[in-house]
This record gives C-alpha cells, structure tokens and sequence, in this order.
C-alpha cells in the first residue's frame, strides 16, 4: 500500500510518523496539566479526598491573603532588584572585556564560570559566607578590619538583597557573553565614520553602540526578568530553618507555590497562584517587549 | 521569539571572532587590571568552596584562601558515606538519558518542521511554540497527580519524564536545519535511502555542533534541576545531588567543610568539563542565546 503512494503522500507518512511520540508527549506532558493546572484552580483538593468544586474560592482567598501580597511584593523586588543591576554589570564588564585583547579568554572564562555551578551548592556557599561570627567570611573579614557586624540572612531587610547576589551572580556570565556577541555583531565601519567625524566615546556609546544594541538588551532584559520572577532554588536554600524567612522577608512567589502545595497540600489554592504566576510571567514579558522595541 | 529574529542574521559574523587589536597603553593597562580584579572576585565564591573542602575542622574559620594545611580527608568521609554516592550516581544517570531523549527528539521534531510539508505542519509548530510560555511551576502538580496514579514518585523515570523532550531544543534544532539544503536531502532521497536515514546520517551530521550545544544545555540543566526532583522523590537514595545537598537543611547542626565538600562534588565536574571545552561552550551559549 505504501508503494503506491505519491512521494507528496509518502512525506506526510513519514512526517506524522516522526511526529507520533512528540505529540503523545506534549499533549500528556505539557498541555493536559495545563488545563488540568487552570482547573485544580477552581477546586478544593487536600490531595487525599474528593476534588470538590470551589468556583472563584481560592483566587478570593489569594486575594485576601496578607501573605500573599507580602510574597507578591517580594517577588518584584526581585525583578526589579535583579534585573537592573545585572544588565548595567554585564554590560560594562563586557564593553570593556570586549577591547582587551590581551588573556581575553581567561577573563571571560572567570566572569563564566559562576554560570557553570549549580544554585543549591552556591547557596550554600553563599549561606557561610553570611553567617554572623566565628563562621561567616563577610562578618569574619569585617571584624578583621575592626568594623562591625552586619546580620544578613536573619534581618528583614538585608535578607532579601542577600538572598539575591547570588542568583545575579550566577547569571552574569551568561549575560556578558550575550552581550560581547551583540557588540561584535555592530558593523565597524559605524564606528570608524563616527571617529573620522571626531566623535567622543560617551556619544559614540550612546548614539551608535546602544542603539544597535537594542535586540540584545530586549533579550537579556526578558530573560533575566522571567529568571527573578521564578526565583526559588536560592531562597529555599539559604533560608531552609525558616524558607522564606525571616517573617516572609525573602519569600517569592514560587516558594508560597511550594509550601502551599506540598507542606499544606492546599492543591487548589497552590494552583490558583501558578495562574497568577503564569499571567504575572506573561504580563511582564509582553510588556517589557512592547516597550523596549517600540522606542 | 520575535526577538530572535532580530539578531539572527548578524550572529554568524561574531561566532569565534578576536577582538580587535589595540596598542597597550596606560587606559588599556588599568582597564585590565579592573577587569581581572572583577574576575577574581566572580571566582571567589567557587575558590572559598573549593579551599575550604580542603581543610581540617579547626580551620574552617580562617578567611585564608589556601589550606595550612590541604588534605582530602573531607572526600575520603562524604564519600565512604555512601549517599553522596549514590546521589551522584542518580545525578549522571537522569542528566545522561535526558540528554540523549533531548538529542534524539529535539532534533527529529525540528528537522520534521523544517524539511517536510504536510497537513497540519502549522498548528504543530504554533502548539509546540506556545509551550514555551508555562512555567514549570504551573505543570509541577499536575505532574506530580500524574506520578502519584502511575506509580511513578521516587523513580528515574518520574524525575525524568517531564523533560525529556523541550520546546527550547525542538526550536533550536529547527532554526539549524535551515542551513542544511535541501538538495542534500533531495539527492538522499534519489539514492534510495528512506526519510529516518537520511535524518541521521545526512542532516544529522551537518548539525553537530548544534547538537552539542544542546546537548550541553540540557545536561546542565537536568545536572542543577532542584525543584521538580526535590518534589518528586522521598527516598533518601532516589535524591539527586541539588536535593540531597539541600536535605542537609538546618545550619546549626552543620559541619561547614563536609558540606563545602559535597558542594564540591556536585560543582566540579560541570567546571571541568566547561575548562575542557570552553571555546565550544561560550559558542554554544551565544547560538542557543541568540537562537533559541
């Protein structure tokens, strides 16, 4: 029967045939807990009785949930935290690493490496290094200097920032190598008319080397904010006696996630905020991409 | 993806090229000596991991970088302990097949979007596109529903099976079929080899280094992945190493070097084969960057 196929008609054999796993796996795998995500949302489920219906109950308790806001909160104090002060880091780092030509490779091999290390071990690294006397380095050095302590993972404030150095940490690598491939890609012929017209550097930057940057920067800007907004692995390493702590000071989105889902095995309600992360995650993106390619 | 687009047809030129040439003069001189004392400080994180699982207990409360005294005692202890081990073990296993599962489907659905023409070839692509959008966190009760029915919580196959195939890699691979011409594929096709073979002895081949990229891509990943296994396993020896690592949990009770050991363990592999492979690494991120 296959033979007497056309080679258009065999083709389309052969395509679906290919095709069959896949779609059996992103149909179970991805878009049946998709809905089935969007529904729990609408139900009261303890995980060991009935899945009753709930209609709009979980997202009203989200809504009146203090917590809820507090980890809301958190959870753009992390984008808009992180996602400035990565991009203004890597960019300068790679702006200048990018007219060095001397161990250029080791350089940019230790601005890398950090984005090769996973953040559970780093959390832990970063956790020592935060600990107050006679273990933490920062309080160690500081009191080797004779300056006082200061306390990082246990006060309200300090904990969120300490919380984040580590991911912007990470992800700066990454970032850098990003943003070396899209100076590379600016035409040198742009710079070398704006020198022959007496251009100075800081114009040259602005007006040439920033503009034809802009896809770059709308990449990395998207990125990174998709990144903070799920932030977790950190948090929930460095604040594991209390994750999210100290008094919800840390906690982001995706850990309420957690906790609600599988330590109160609350599932509807869990599931009720990974809809509002979704639409957070959606919402942001497409406005970040509204404006910074519109300009 | 839009964004991609954009970037895509000045990628080509920048892949592997030197930075320009410049005379050394005193600005040059300073802007490296920055530079370098910037690089240093990025690596300190790593080399404190790395220094203090190479001291005795007494000293772990120095802020000397180099050991008085280095010994390997620390490995010696974590790892007779036998969890760590096992951990590591789990670790490679999930990271290799999910590798290969990645490899081997990415590729398959991306070059069956690329090269072939068939009803339905459209809402296909949109469909897997639009995947990209969920966050993980979203699928991760379901998932785990999923698991509880099928029996699968703490098994390979439950970490393992929501990421086995991506949507990342499927685009990835599809952007670099483009480059194969279609001719190789037409004469193939003359010479009588039917549509699997010439998938992977002609295309394949042509997409190497595509396929590294993604191949180290998805091993990091699966390497570092925390919150899916740690939701999915209970058992002490089904954890990975980000999960068992993490399970040490309370500070208080911590003994500082053997957890910097474990960390360790879990972080140098991926930093050895990074130093091995650095060039190709660093290419790797740029197209699955600028491509993906």
């Amino acid at each position: 029967m296959y033979r007497n196929l056309t080679i258009k008609q065999k083709q389309i054999v052969w395509a679906w045939a290919f095709l069959a796993i896949p779609v059996v796996f992103y149909s179970v795998i991805r878009f049946y807990p998709t809905g089935n995500a969007i529904l729990i949302s609408f139900q009261n489920w303890n995980l060991l009785g009935d899945r009753t219906w709930a209609g709009l109950d979980n997202y009203i308790k989200l809504f009146n949930d203090p917590v809820f806001w507090k980890v809301f909160a958190n959870t753009f104090i992390y984008l808009l935290l992180g996602t400035p002060i990565s991009l203004v880091i890597s960019f300068v780092i790679a702006y200048h690493l990018d007219q060095l030509r001397f161990m250029h490779g080791f350089l940019r091999m230790l601005y890398f490496l950090p984005f090769m290390t996973s953040a559970v071990a780093m959390a832990w690294v970063w956790r020592w290094f935060y600990q107050p006397v006679p273990t933490g380095l920062f309080n160690n050095m500081l009191a080797n200097l004779g300056i006082g302590q200061i306390e990082f993972l246990n006060s309200t404030t300090n904990a969120l920032p300490a919380v984040l150095a580590p991911a912007v940490w990470a992800g700066l690598g990454f970032q850098i190598i990003i943003f070396m491939a899209g100076l590379r890609a600016i035409p040198k012929s742009y710079y070398e008319a704006a020198r022959i017209d007496g251009v100075g550097w800081w114009t040259i930057l602005w007006e040439i080397t920033l503009p034809l940057l802009k896809p770059t920067i709308v990449f990395i800007v998207v990125f990174s904010s998709i990144g903070f907004l799920r932030i977790f692995d950190h948090v929930f390493n460095m604040t594991t006696n209390n994750p999210g702590g100290p008094l919800n000071a840390t906690k982001p989105l995706v850990l309420m996630i957690y906790e609600s889902a599988f330590t109160k095995f609350d599932m509807g309600y869990a599931a009720a905020q990974t809809v509002v992360l979704f639409l957070v995650l959606l919402v942001v993106s497409l406005l970040q991409l509204r404006i910074l390619r519109d300009k | 993806m839009a964004v991609v687009e954009e970037i895509r047809p000045t990628s080509e030129a920048l892949l592997g090229t030197k930075p320009p040439r410049k005379p050394a003069n005193m600005g040059q001189i300073i802007r490296w000596l920055l530079l370098f004392i910037g690089g240093i400080v990025m690596v300190m994180p790593i080399a404190y991991m790395i220094s203090t699982s190479l001291k005795w207990p007494h000293e772990v409360y120095n802020v000397n970088l180099i050991p008085e005294e280095p010994t390997i005692e620390n490995y010696t202890y974590v790892l007779e302990d036998g969890r760590f081990y096992a951990w590591f073990l789990n670790s490679i296993v999930i990271a290799t097949v999910t590798t290969i599962c990645n490899i081997l489907f990415d590729s398959l659905v991306g070059y069956t979007l690329c090269k072939f023409r068939f009803p339905g070839r459209y809402i296909i692509f949109i469909a897997i596109l639009s995947t990209l959008m969920i966050p993980t966190e979203m699928l991760v009760i379901p998932w785990y529903l999923m698991s509880q029915q099928f029996g699968w919580l703490d098994t390979y196959w439950g970490i393992m099976f929501p990421g086995l195939m991506t949507a990342f890699g499927t685009f990835l691979m599809k952007q670099f079929f483009e480059t194969v011409p279609d001719d190789f594929i037409e004469a193939a096709r003359i010479d009588g080899l039917n549509e699997l073979q010439i998938w992977w002895t002609v295309a394949m081949p042509l997409v190497k280094p595509a396929l590294a990229a993604l191949a180290i891509f998805v091993f990091l990943g699966n390497w570092t992945a925390f919150i899916w296994p740690l939701i999915v396993t209970n058992s002490v020896e089904m954890y990975t190493l980000p999960v068992g690592l993490s399970s040490f949990g309370d500070e208080a009770d911590v003994a500082w070097e053997l957890i910097m050991t474990g960390a360790a363990i879990s972080t140098i592999p991926t930093l050895v084969v990074f130093l091995i492979f650095q060039r190709f690494i660093i290419r790797g991120v740029v197209m699955a960057g600028l491509k993906g």
